[in-house]
């Protein structure tokens, strides 16, 4: 049976076609959940995608974690189900706490849509197991708010345990300031939970799915739920 | 009716690029006795109901749980009745 | 004291007009209702009898001119809706909100027809960045634009950027949106059907830009309209997204007969026209109407610009399912009225009528002006500037720099990365080529976009210049690798009651009509924007064209970057001593003037064909279209995009008639610059010499720099870095 996955939309998610559309694409059975729904038992994995949910005015993410769907989705946590954000849907893992840290604005006060260059810290969860240790990925961002900041006895934490997944870095893959496109702490693109089912990321994998888009590399991303939640 | 007032700011330490702009917007046109901007929010709140004491409870949930992100800001907020 | 309908824009002739249809004196709600419906930006009073000089008629154009937007057929059942409009006066007054609003009112126009909105394009014209003022504006367009589109999940995909000093006070700031739809979908803007409902759906109704059409769009701009602050409407990009899947929802389950946005002269324009076009009348009452502030007057209901707002036409037995929709979306819904058969629109307020006028007489009955034309006497003091006599400067390497610092050719990346561009998962062509390209998702093909108008030329020559629009357009379109299908145009002018600006605009027309005829790309609807002036005088002339293309593999897409070292380069056409309104004129000499570059228009078409049949077969793998900048630009930016050299070595006969300043920047029409591995080379030749076509192979593809000759020698590196750094350090 392929994998269940359910792709959440709030008002003002924006992306959560073209997660439907990666999402099939790798093989994965997909269904939309309403922002509404007070149950998300039946799938095997969850996507919050990008976009800006409730227009993003007050703070982004901020009115999303109220959702009732974000009650389901604490408990589908709780019982080890598989939750990846994606952009907007970071920065709401970020607000309900389910992922330590928050967003700040990009450092140039602009939105910035590109290609970045990513390496792979931890291949060992359940969003990487596809990839490389190390492993450098092509993987568009586009946000105002992927300023990665958390205090330093957090940041220390999530390195002790290895909860720094992605990284921005040039093209050899050396992790530099120039690199860092929003002035993120460490260069942090994404960050798992200490239990490793939650996974927050500022670039979008659903948009490098295809040769004709420019990139495959967000393909691994999804492959690698898939093949986590088979097993 | 009673009126809520609350400001939202970046905690100290927390880097603010939009205060930064400002203050060196200020400088090139000669303010130079201004040291230091941040940039918040000011957030108002229109009440009703409910005794001064549980009016300033349940505005300081709101400010904690909605207005702001207790990771990077920080609030303050004072309570007025207003006509 | 004026009178009430001379203070709002009316003339004492549409005065007495009103009164006649009326027989008798209008209220104040009707007067400010025709005040609003008969202004320029409405009625088209100026330039619709010019207008009817278009080809709009053609076997692909399911929709021309007349509804929200045109509707082009792409085979498979599938159809695009597109439409151009501009936000120019908004946008001077508050750069951030007025583009914001115009992006948000040009996707309206899209999803109330029934498509999805698959692309943004944003041409835009700002005076020189000299001063903080142009680029206040300038930062402040450029994030309203992302502000609003971005939210919208709507990618912007391709536009243009201008820097002249004739747009300084009054900047250009149009939008093209682009849907994709359904052909069993097409909705349209029709209120049929005595006793059917009348819903507003969307944000409330507040005191938005009262009186924004008539105050704000059709009278000339001045300094003290950044008094009139208050009537500028706030963008809602959130709930835009809210009306783009609830209005999509209503489409897809057949629950309304009729949609059409709120635009310029909101409920008025929004009720008048879908009854006028259904030959039918209406009966609403203003408090019915979800409203934002208190003690709101029922002419302020009638004409307020409150954004985000839709008008639905739907039959009694379906009320309630779209009232549900709209709810469940969030958004504010309510009935308003009914549709009547009478044909007049009854506005009541609270019960008691305040308004009955004929549907038709606000839509389509404003008077018509036959402004009078007269030759600008610039014209022949301008053209008669000969390039002959002109000093060249010795080092042409440095003025090969100068041109790809300058504001004008300079990289868009600081511009187009603050737009969400890939959004939706189509882009197959990301912005910096030629033309932006989607691919259609579950099919091959693949549509190309571009946006296109060179203000100068149309100053030096409205009618050459505007034919040059459209075939610079559909050459983007061509160097995408896709055949061009159908245009919209945004046509903004000066004030048309000055006989000189009149004359500019209809020799623009003319031109535009005349060349959409040769490349059978007909328009399908549009724009117009008079009164773009401000205190040094008009703007030049600036009609801009969008093209789409349509492209049938989208794997035979085409670049404008080189490809591969050791790959052979050709130039597709012929290099003309044409200097006259050049970039390198202006950069180099600080002059605009001489005549633009000549076209003609057979040689352009046959030059397509041949570009289009050797991406078909294959032969050739970058095309680069030649335009501002000339040869010169051109070589160094497909050398840029891609990060590779080139050696250029053109033999005497193609440039023994040119100095070599001349042959680098002239910006001689018709021309393409491709690359094509050696192999290509015999069937490439044998296309062209079937064809009237000429073309010189003019180098080859390789090492870090680009040279050409003994003339100059440019590290890509350096040249990329200077390139790429010119905007952001204008900027500040």
């Amino acid at each position: 049976m392929p994998a269940r996955f359910g792709v959440v939309v709030f008002p003002g998610s924006n992306c959560e076609q073209d997660c439907h559309y990666a999402a099939r694409l790798v093989g994965a059975q997909v269904a939309y959940v309403w922002h509404q729904d007070t149950d998300v038992a039946k799938y095997d994995a969850i996507i919050l995608p990008g976009g800006f949910s409730y227009g993003d005015y007050l703070r982004t993410g901020a009115v999303a974690k109220f959702s009732p769907v974000m009650d389901a989705i604490l408990d589908f946590v709780d019982k080890g189900g598989l939750v990846i954000g994606i952009c907007n849907g970071f920065q709401i893992l970020l607000e309900a706490g389910l992922l330590p840290g928050a967003m700040l604005r990009n450092r140039d006060l602009k939105f910035i849509c590109r290609y970045t260059d990513l390496v792979v810290e931890n291949n060992q969860t359940n969003f990487t197991n596809k990839a490389l240790s190390g492993e450098l990925i092509r993987l568009p961002i586009a946000h105002n708010e992927g300023n990665y900041y958390a205090d330093e006895e957090t940041l220390g934490e999530m390195a002790a345990n290895g909860q720094v997944v992605l990284r921005y870095c040039d093209t050899n893959g050396i992790v530099t300031d120039a690199a860092n496109p929003n002035g993120s702490l460490q260069n942090i693109a994404g960050i798992v939970n200490k239990q490793g089912n939650v996974f927050g990321l500022m670039p979008h994998p659903e948009r490098a799915i295809e040769t004709v888009l420019g990139s495959l590399d967000g393909q691994m991303i999804f492959k690698s739920m898939i093949s986590a939640v088979s097993k | 009716m009673p009126v809520a007032k609350v400001y939202v700011t970046l905690k100290d330490g927390i880097l603010d690029p939009q205060g930064q702009i400002i203050g060196k917007a200020l400088k090139t046109q000669g303010y130079d006795n201004v040291s230091r901007v941040r940039v918040g929010k000011f957030i108002e709140l229109e009440l009703t109901g409910e005794t001064p004491e549980k009016l300033k409870k349940q505005v300081d949930k709101i400010s904690h749980d909605l207005l702001s992100n207790p990771v990077i800001e920080s609030y303050t907020f004072d309570i007025q009745e207003e006509a | 004291m004026a009178a009430l309908y001379e203070e709002l824009g009316l003339t004492t002739e549409e005065y007495t007009k009103i009164k006649k249809i009326l027989g008798r004196v209008p209220t104040d709600v009707e007067l400010s209702m025709y005040s609003v419906m008969w202004s320029e930006h409405c009625s088209y009073k100026s330039s619709r009898p010019v207008l009817k000089g278009f080809p709009t008629k053609g076997p692909r154009i399911l929709q021309g001119p007349g509804e929200n937007a045109g509707i082009i057929d792409i085979g498979d059942g599938m159809a695009i809706a597109m439409k151009i409009e501009s936000h120019n006066h908004p946008s001077a007054i508050e750069p951030y909100q007025g583009a914001a609003t115009g992006v948000g009112g040009i996707l309206r126009d899209i999803f109330t027809m029934g498509a999805r909105p698959i692309a943004l394009l944003d041409p835009l014209y700002f005076g020189e960045l000299k001063n903080d003022r142009v680029k206040h504006i300038f930062e402040g367009v450029v994030e309203g634009i992302a502000g609003y589109g971005n939210c919208t999940g709507v990618p912007t995909i391709a536009g243009s950027v201008n820097f002249e000093e004739c747009y300084e006070g009054n900047p250009l700031v149009n939008v093209m949106a682009v849907g994709l739809m359904r052909q069993d979908k097409i909705t349209k803007g029709i209120a049929s059907g005595e006793g059917n409902v009348v819903i507003v759906f969307g944000n409330k109704t507040g005191r938005d830009g009262i009186g924004g059409v008539s105050v704000l769009a059709s009278q000339e701009f001045t300094a003290k309209s950044a008094a009139k602050r208050p009537s500028v409407q706030v963008g809602d990009p959130f709930t835009e997204k809210l009306c783009i899947e609830a209005s999509l929802e209503l489409i897809d389950n057949k629950l309304v007969v009729g949609l059409q946005d709120f635009g310029g002269a909101g409920l008025t324009c929004a009720t008048c026209e879908t009854a006028s076009r259904a030959d039918m009348g209406m009966e609403i009452d203003v408090r019915l109407v979800e409203q934002r502030e208190p003690n709101m007057e029922a002419f302020e209901i009638m004409v307020s610009e409150s954004q985000e707002r839709m008008l639905a036409i739907c039959t009694p037995e379906n009320q309630e399912r779209v009232l549900a929709v709209c709810r469940r979306w969030g958004l504010d819904a309510g009935v308003i009225g009914h549709v009547t058969g009478d044909g007049l629109l009854r506005v009541k307020d609270n019960g008691v009528v305040v308004g009955e006028m004929p549907a038709h007489s606000l839509a389509d009955e404003a008077i018509l002006y036959n402004r009078p034309a007269k030759k600008p006497a610039y014209l022949a003091e301008v053209q008669s500037f000969d390039t002959k006599a002109l000093k060249h400067p010795k080092d042409t390497g440095k003025t090969l720099m100068k041109l790809v610092t300058s504001p004008n050719l300079c990289s868009r990346h600081w511009v187009y990365e603050q737009y969400d561009h890939m959004v939706q998962t189509n882009t197959a062509v990301l912005p910096g080529s030629d033309a932006g390209v989607l691919r259609l998702k579950d099919s091959k093909k693949a549509i190309a976009l571009t946006v296109d108008g060179n203000g100068r030329y149309c100053y030096l020559d409205p009618y050459v210049g505007a034919q040059i629009a459209v075939a610079e357009a559909a050459r983007n379109v061509v160097a995408s690798g896709a055949v061009p299908l159908a245009v919209t145009d945004c046509l903004n002018f000066g004030n048309p009651e000055k006989p000189e600006n009149f004359w500019q605009f209809k020799e623009a027309v003319r031109g535009m009509g005349v060349a959409c005829s040769a490349f059978g790309t007909p328009v399908t609807g549009g724009n117009v924007s008079f009164y773009n002036e401000w205190q040094k005088g008009a703007i030049y002339p600036t009609p801009v064209v969008g093209m789409l293309g349509l492209i049938d593999d989208v794997n035979k897409r085409m670049t404008a970057g080189f490809k591969k070292e050791g790959h052979v380069i050709a130039l597709i056409g012929e290099t003309l001593p044409e200097l006259g309104g050049s970039e390198y004129l202006k950069v180099m000499h600080k002059i605009v003037a001489g005549r633009c570059p000549a076209l003609d228009l057979d040689k352009e078409r046959h030059m397509h064909e041949v570009v289009l049949e050797a991406i078909k077969l294959g032969l050739i793998v970058s095309a680069h279209d030649l335009s501002e900048g000339g040869l010169g630009m051109a070589l160094a930016e497909s050398c840029m995009l891609s990060g590779l050299g080139a050696r250029v070595n053109p033999d005497s006969a193609e440039r023994s008639h040119l100095e070599v300043n001349e042959w680098l920047f002239s910006e001689s029409q018709s021309r393409m610059l491709v690359s094509l591995p050696e192999k290509s080379m015999f069937l490439f030749d044998r296309i062209i010499h079937n064809s009237r076509v000429q073309h010189t192979y003019i180098g080859r593809v390789g090492g870090d720099d680009l040279v050409i000759d003994d003339i100059l020698n440019i590290p890509i590196g350096e040249m990329t870095s200077a390139w790429r750094g010119t905007l952001e350090c204008l900027i500040g």
